[in-house]
């Protein structure tokens, strides 16, 4: 099964690698890792998808924890959470298709944010499953280049990862 | 008030009580030695090779049970630190170690002796630093020794670039230490040291494995209380040996791939395992399913991280093993299980430890005698191979702390240094190092600093001329084809020791054991003792690849 994992951490240099480092010494698989400061700036905050049953989620959990810059660790995927990723499509279109790349767009609330001569650039947020369908849409009209941010997720109502409370479940022993 | 960052650093060791760094200087540790030479409470041990330095330290802090430090310079110098580093790390050992780098503007770009050693060393440090801030140094100082030494100990590397080191700050050492992110947990949860009084009640053949966490968590006295009180056996991890006194009737000796059978069979057959400061690792389970099959599991630990990592446990337990045990011993009940008890000896007297007496000098008669001569008081490190194999064997070491020696990593070389750490931490004890041939030769180096620091150490060289562990495994697992494992030249050691200063003794054959250890062990200095061994000694008992622990080939 997937999870998501919000992973606050002190931003420090070098916390990625430590992060990455122990992902793939110990083999387990990310999905997508997606960082950026936080409303602290001496805090960072990693969302990590990873692939694994409960055993390996708990080593996962475990490890993480393990790092000294590693301030808190939330499998979101327990609870209601909201997902969100960004993706940038850059498709072929002459001027005859993008009437129709322009309804997908539309369909997918997508925003057009650039037009070339032979090429449309759209902007489509989302979870993964729309994303996904996003993406299938345009394949036929051939894609140039695409970019995933890779998902950042938050829990839903009044539960929180943050550095004040223990909003979910903290996943310590 | 104002100094260098170098000065700051001494400054920082001073307040943490550091009394002896081993180090190896260079240029980018100018600065650095520069303070030490204004310090006049910290003695600098110079080693003659970086690997040296980290291990000494490893001993010093194994033997004194403080924090270890060493020092290298950049590039070169840092890079002769990774096995030790890789080293204290797998085995747990508390050391703070400093490297010099290049000047912050030349960092990243491949200038003279630069490597990333914060990068390179990622993996085999509890966490490390590269102190770009001149003012963050008290503070990474601070830290590092507490992160260090507590929860479960480790090495801490802290990288200084040379400028960074010369630049003048306002010195305050910060009084507590705030990491957000590094909580260890000491105290146990209530309900599962009340599971565990619960499983411990209800078993009817418990036994208790523990490892190395005893050590370090000084809880002998908890563990030794325990097993009395409940009338379980106890196994140790090879690093957990002397943590338990080895003459006690509830002893087992150590379990797993060279363990005693009755250990194992003892493991096999119980109904409970408690296991206690121990990471079920794979010398030690052998064939993971048939390891300990009709047991329920108690795993106490410091590091959540081994809980469930290798085995399901039926009762975690998150703490400092002494605190643990502290509060589970006022639950559980005096039994005396003598039906268990009456088992286990059977077992015992079955299966002993033995090895044939009738030709020639026996390595692991002459441990025994080390045994005696000592008192089993001594503090004995070793290198790694059989010789090392044969001191987990033979010498029932009486108490905690007393066997120094590179557990999770096997560390060919690290006897001699971590035995010179250990002579200076304590400088009255008898210290002995039992090493091979091989082992001794990719240290050997060190022998100058043993002369150097005068220290009284005892070497008992079991020489076989061979690599003799791996020449075992060439013998059972390809048919006897041996590969680089024999020695064709050998330097003459008793010439070799001479030539630094340090006594040699040969021993050839048994008759002369106790009369040549009793001298060499009487000498004030240092003294060598070549033990003419023969090649053929094996290692028995011994778990075959892919074994239960239940199986073994034994003499
Ligand atoms: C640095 C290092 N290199 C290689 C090995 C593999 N190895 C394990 S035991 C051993 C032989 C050790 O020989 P010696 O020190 O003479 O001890 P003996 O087994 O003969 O008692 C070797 C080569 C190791 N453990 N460490």
């Amino acid at each position: 099964m997937r999870h998501t994992l919000a992973v606050l951490v002190e931003n420090n240099p070098g916390v990625l690698a430590r992060v990455a480092g122990l992902f793939s010494r110990r083999g387990y698989n990310i999905d997508s890792l997606a960082v950026g400061r936080t409303e602290n700036p001496a805090v960072s905050r990693m969302t990590i998808v990873v692939e694994g049953d409960d055993r390996v989620l708990e080593q996962v959990t475990k490890q993480l924890h393990k790092l000294i810059d590693v301030i808190k660790i939330n499998d979101v995927t327990v609870d209601e959470y909201v997902d969100r990723e960004l993706v940038l499509i850059k498709v072929s279109a002459d001027s005859g298709q993008r009437g129709e790349i322009m309804q997908i767009a539309d369909i997918f609330r997508a925003r057009i944010v650039d037009l070339g001569r032979r090429t449309i650039t759209l902007e489509c947020t989302g979870n993964d499953g729309k994303i996904n369908a996003f993406e299938e849409s345009l394949r036929p009209y051939g894609i140039k280049e695409l970019v995933r941010t890779g998902k950042i997720a938050m829990l839903r109502g009044n539960r929180f990862t943050n550095l004040n409370t223990n909003g979910n479940r903290e996943d310590e022993q | 008030m104002k100094m260098k960052v170098a000065d700051a650093l001494i400054r920082c060791l001073e307040l943490e009580n550091v009394r002896i760094v081993f180090g190896y200087p260079g240029g980018a540790m100018l600065p650095v030695y520069d303070a030490l030479y204004h310090s006049s409470g910290i003695k600098h041990v110079l080693v003659r090779h970086e690997q040296g330095a980290v291990h000494a330290a490893d001993g010093y802090a194994r033997a004194s049970g403080e924090v270890g430090v060493a020092m290298a310079t950049s590039g070169p110098g840092a890079t002769n630190l990774v096995t030790g580093l890789a080293n204290a790390y797998m085995d747990s050992v508390p050391l703070v170690v400093f490297t010099g780098q290049v000047p912050t503007s030349q960092v990243g770009t491949d200038a003279f002796q630069e490597v990333d050693i914060t990068g390179i060393t990622l993996p085999i440090t509890k966490h490390n630093y590269l102190v770009k801030n001149p003012s963050d140094l008290p503070r990474v100082v601070k830290n590092a020794f507490h992160i260090a030494s507590t929860g479960r100990p480790g090495p801490v590397l802290i990288d200084l670039p040379k400028d960074v080191a010369q630049t003048e700050i306002d010195f305050d050492y910060p009084e507590t230490v705030n990491l957000r992110g590094y909580k260890p947990t000491f105290r146990g949860h209530p309900n599962q040291i009340n599971e565990a009084a619960r499983l411990i009640a209800a078993a009817r053949r418990p036994v208790i494995y523990a490892g190395g966490g005893i050590i370090n968590a000084r809880a002998g006295g908890e563990l030794l209380e325990l097993a009395e009180k409940i009338a379980a056996p106890v196994t140790n991890t090879f690093m957990g040996l002397s943590g338990f006194p080895g003459d006690h009737p509830l002893f087992l000796g150590m379990l797993g791939l060279h363990g005693t059978r009755y250990a194992n069979l003892a493991v096999t057959e119980c109904d409970l395992l408690i296991a206690l400061g121990a990471r079920f690792d794979d010398r030690v389970t052998g064939r993971l399913d048939a390891f300990a099959p009709n047991a329920a599991l108690i795993h106490v630990d410091i590091d959540p991280a081994e809980i469930g990592k290798n085995v399901r446990i039926n009762v975690p337990i998150v703490g400092d093993v002494k605190q643990v045990l502290q509060a589970l011993l006022p639950l559980v009940e005096k039994t005396d299980r003598a039906a268990w008890l009456a088992r286990v000896a059977e077992l015992k007297s079955a299966y002993p430890l033995s090895y044939g007496r009738e030709n020639g000098l026996k390595p692991q008669y002459i441990i025994e005698e080390l045994y005696r001569c000592t008192g089993g008081d001594a503090v004995v490190a070793t290198d790694v191979g059989q010789h090392q194999m044969w001191v987990a064997q033979y010498y029932p070491f009486k108490r905690p702390g007393t066997l120094i020696s590179s557990g999770g990593l096997g560390t060919m070389g690290f006897g001699l240094p971590a035995a010179v750490g250990a002579q200076l931490a304590l400088p009255d004890r008898q210290v002995v190092l039992v090493t091979g041939d091989g082992s001794i030769q990719m240290n050997m180096q060190e022998l100058a600093t043993v002369r150097e620091q005068e220290l009284p150490l005892k070497i008992i060289l079991l020489n076989n001329h061979a690599l003799g562990m791996v020449r075992q495994l060439q013998e059972y697992y390809c048919e006897g084809r041996y590969m680089a494992v024999d020695f064709k030249f050998h330097p003459d050691f008793i010439a070799l020791a001479r030539a630094y200063g340090i006594a040699g003794y040969t021993i050839s054959d048994s008759a002369e054991v106790a009369e040549v250890l009793t001298r060499a062990l009487a000498e004030p200095g240092p003294v060598l003792v070549n033990c003419l061994i023969s090649t053929e000694e094996n290692v028995l008992p011994m778990v075959l690849q892919g074994q239960g622990i239940d199986q073994a080939v034994s003499r």
